[in-house]
């Protein structure tokens, strides 16, 4: 379909300035591995220190992008798909909110008033415009969904008895599913740390802000991950060459990531005081649930590509996986997608065992936990980022792709970097290595009394990863900057390959409506987290503490900080 | 429904019953399980070990900007030990090398485990919870000594 000239120019930007800041986001994470193979013995190189490198690494990387990303791909597909573009109000109000919001966070970032990571776990101190610029993100991510809202209701108007097209299915329960995850956390920066951190209010509880953290931390990675999966069942085929194998089995796949997303964030807390075994038990079954959408997408797809290498002209079992489209200029986006999935079979089984309750104790907090998330949030989800946003950034602003052979290979260099670095991180974290540690000043210098040699095979073994993602990542910046900067010489399109079904299935009426199941995910939400939320009440106290990070003095001075005789 | 969706719905949940079947088998049978929780109290802000018996000892653990308090417990080997960590400033952790024992450390709230030492040795306990600056030196130890030898 053609597009508005306003529509056009969000979308653009929506694409540009998240990738802009990914720059950023990649060099510091490529930084970290060096500093802690303990080939630099420092705490900051370039003017920019390790704790803030990895603050930035993880907002710009697992927050900003994937959000642009999200917000982006949620338009793309509710127009494709419904025909139509969201009131312009919503959508430039959105990215506005959006924009705004990101240049607070990356200010505070690079001045060095917020330092305390992508988790920012109080008591440790940022500066209270970047609690406020992640609301303003996320606010504007709900003003994009409202837009949608009303397209679909209007749609559903005007074309009576018709189902919910499946990519539009995936892009409203990810964004419900978000609305619902993000109230907690809107609450937290807002109401707890914002006066907290001006000095308005004396103290904080600690393990409150982190249960409400982690209500949110765990579905925000099925927020990055539900647009790669709308990609898988409604994209892949297509480009594959094939169907879609399963309609019906897509859009239960959905549904259960809507009712199982929110009430798993307890299991990034298994190691924590304040809640029961009983809890943790609860949300390890939980999250076990939430591992059965993902099996049934590994086995659509799998038939689904199956069947493209049968059309492809396949013979024998196993012979339709060499047809497929590897390596191929023209359908570039093949690649990103297919080893996006080689890397998540791995990311998925390493967090099966992270939701093992007691097993989770072999592993929480080393640095196994990011070569888990890296096979993840760094396979599937910023693959198909990346190549989706080169291929929506190419057709909406009516350009060709600039070193397409580039292009074509950068996702299969980048699974091989990423294997590198989580096997490094894997193999380190069962040994006991920490993540989130400037290990280049201790652990890994042979010179300091707490060096570890077993740590240092495998954080050089993170460092090569990191290296092949980080030429890799370059490759693909030149690609994408090259095509977004390069002259228009086509009309500007909204468009993505859209896949069909393979039979005609029968309508199921329980899988065309979504009220049960938000009704579903409201109730599940509610019988896990009013006892977690007991829990923290009985077993927990307020601190009157507040901590920059490179001082321990506390910032609010009582008595209540002087150990009790 | 696809039949073959189906089965794939049906032995993913066998798959997963068993993973459940074994957690639950560890919790119960061999008393793996996760840490406990008792309430906050300020009396546990002070690091201390205390011994019970023969080789019963309670260990209070505080958690500081950027060591351990006590930063070096002895205890003879075959002892158990009951662990009660919290922090006095932010979020620290507590991740005892080659013990299953991997706390968070957060002030306002009392984490507990209770560990077995058998063999003599000396364990490293490694803060992997970002902690501000001196995050990377915070270390801690444990020194398992010969019963023997001790008396």
């Amino acid at each position: 379909m053609t597009i508005s000239r306003p529509y056009k120019r969000t979308i653009l930007l929506g694409l540009f300035m998240p990738m802009t800041l990914f720059i950023l986001g990649v060099y510091n994470g490529v930084m970290q591995t060096i500093y802690r193979s303990g080939v630099i013995h420092r705490a900051s190189f370039a003017g920019i220190g390790y704790y803030q490198g990895l603050t930035m690494h993880g907002v710009i990387n697992a927050i900003v992008l994937t959000t642009f990303f999200a917000v982006v791909f949620g338009h793309v597909t509710v127009s494709v798909y419904l025909g139509k573009e969201p009131p312009r109000a919503t959508y430039q109000l959105s990215m506005l909110f959006m924009v705004v919001g990101t240049l607070m966070d990356a200010f505070t970032m690079v001045a060095g008033t917020s330092e305390a990571l992508y988790t920012f776990y109080a008591p440790l101190k940022d500066s209270a415009l970047f609690y406020i610029g992640t609301a303003l993100l996320i606010i504007g991510s709900w003003i994009a969904f409202g837009g949608w809202v009303r397209t679909w209701f209007e749609w559903r108007r005007e074309n009576p008895g018709k189902k919910m097209p499946l990519a539009v299915l995936g892009t409203l329960v990810n964004f419900t599913m978000w609305f619902i995850s993000t109230l907690p956390v809107a609450y937290e920066v807002l109401v707890i740390l914002t006066p907290w951190s001006l000095g308005w209010t004396g103290q904080v509880n600690v393990p409150l802000t982190r249960m409400l953290f982690w209500m949110f931390g765990h579905p925000l990675v099925y927020f990055w991950l539900l647009p790669a999966y709308i990609a898988y069942y409604t994209i892949l085929p297509k480009v594959a060459g094939g169907k879609l194998y399963s309609d019906n089995a897509g859009r239960l796949a959905f549904l259960l990531f809507l009712i199982l997303s929110t009430p798993v964030g307890v299991h990034h807390q298994f190691s924590e005081p304040v809640f029961t075994p009983g809890t943790k038990f609860w949300v390890s079954i939980l999250t076990f649930g939430v591992a059965i959408p993902s099996f049934m997408t590994a086995f659509t797809v799998g038939a689904s590509l199956e069947y493209a290498g049968w059309k492809r002209g396949a013979r024998g079992l196993f012979g339709w996986m060499g047809k497929l489209p590897w390596f191929r200029q023209d359908s570039f986006l093949f690649g990103y997608f297919i080893c996006g999935l080689i890397l998540f079979i791995f990311g998925g089984i390493s967090g099966i065992i992270n939701a093992s309750y007691a097993l989770n104790q072999m592993v929480h907090n080393t640095s196994w936990v990011p070569g888990h998330f890296h096979m993840t949030v760094a396979g599937p989800v910023l693959l198909v980022i990346l190549g989706l946003s080169l291929y929506i950034y190419s057709k909406v602003a009516g350009k060709r792709i600039k070193y397409g052979t580039l292009a074509t290979i950068v996702p299969y260099l980048w699974m091989i970097g990423v294997a590198l670095l989580s096997h490094g991180l894997m193999a380190g974290g069962l040994m006991g290595e920490p993540r989130r540690t400037n290990m280049g000043l201790t652990y890994t210098n042979p010179d300091s009394d707490l060096f570890n040699k077993h740590w240092v095979p495998t954080s050089m073994m993170t460092m090569i990863g990191g290296f092949i993602m980080g030429a890799a990542a370059l490759l693909y910046f030149l690609s994408f900057f090259a095509t977004a900067l390069g002259k228009r010489t086509m009309q500007p399109v909204l468009e993505l390959p859209q896949a069909e079904e393979l039979h005609e299935e029968k309508p199921i009426g329980l899988l065309l409506n979504m009220r049960p199941w938000i009704l579903a995910s409201v109730f599940l939400v509610l019988l896990t987290y009013v006892p977690a939320l007991i829990s923290v009440f009985r077993y927990s106290a307020p601190v009157k503490n507040k901590f920059q990070i490179d001082n321990p003095i506390n910032e609010i001075n009582t008595q209540q900080n002087v150990p009790a005789k | 429904m696809n039949k073959y969706e189906k089965w794939v719905i049906v032995l993913t949940g066998l798959l997963f019953s068993s993973f459940l079947f074994s957690l639950l088998y560890n919790a119960f049978a061999r008393k793996v399980d996760v840490p406990a929780c008792i309430p906050y109290s300020r009396a546990f802000s002070k690091g201390r070990v205390r011994q019970l018996d023969d080789s019963t000892y309670e260990v209070y653990v505080a958690a500081h900007m950027w060591n351990f308090d006590p930063g070096e417990i002895v205890v003879p080997a075959g002892s158990t030990v009951d662990f009660y960590l919290t922090s006095t400033d932010v979020v620290h952790g507590f991740d005892i090398d080659g013990k299953a024992v991997n706390l968070m450390a957060v002030p306002g709230a009392v984490n507990k485990i209770t560990v077995a030492f058998n063999s003599i040795g000396t364990y490293r306990i490694v803060c992997h919870e970002f902690c501000g600056a001196g995050h990377q030196n915070m270390m801690g130890k444990i020194i398992v000594k010969d019963k023997i030898y001790q008396q």
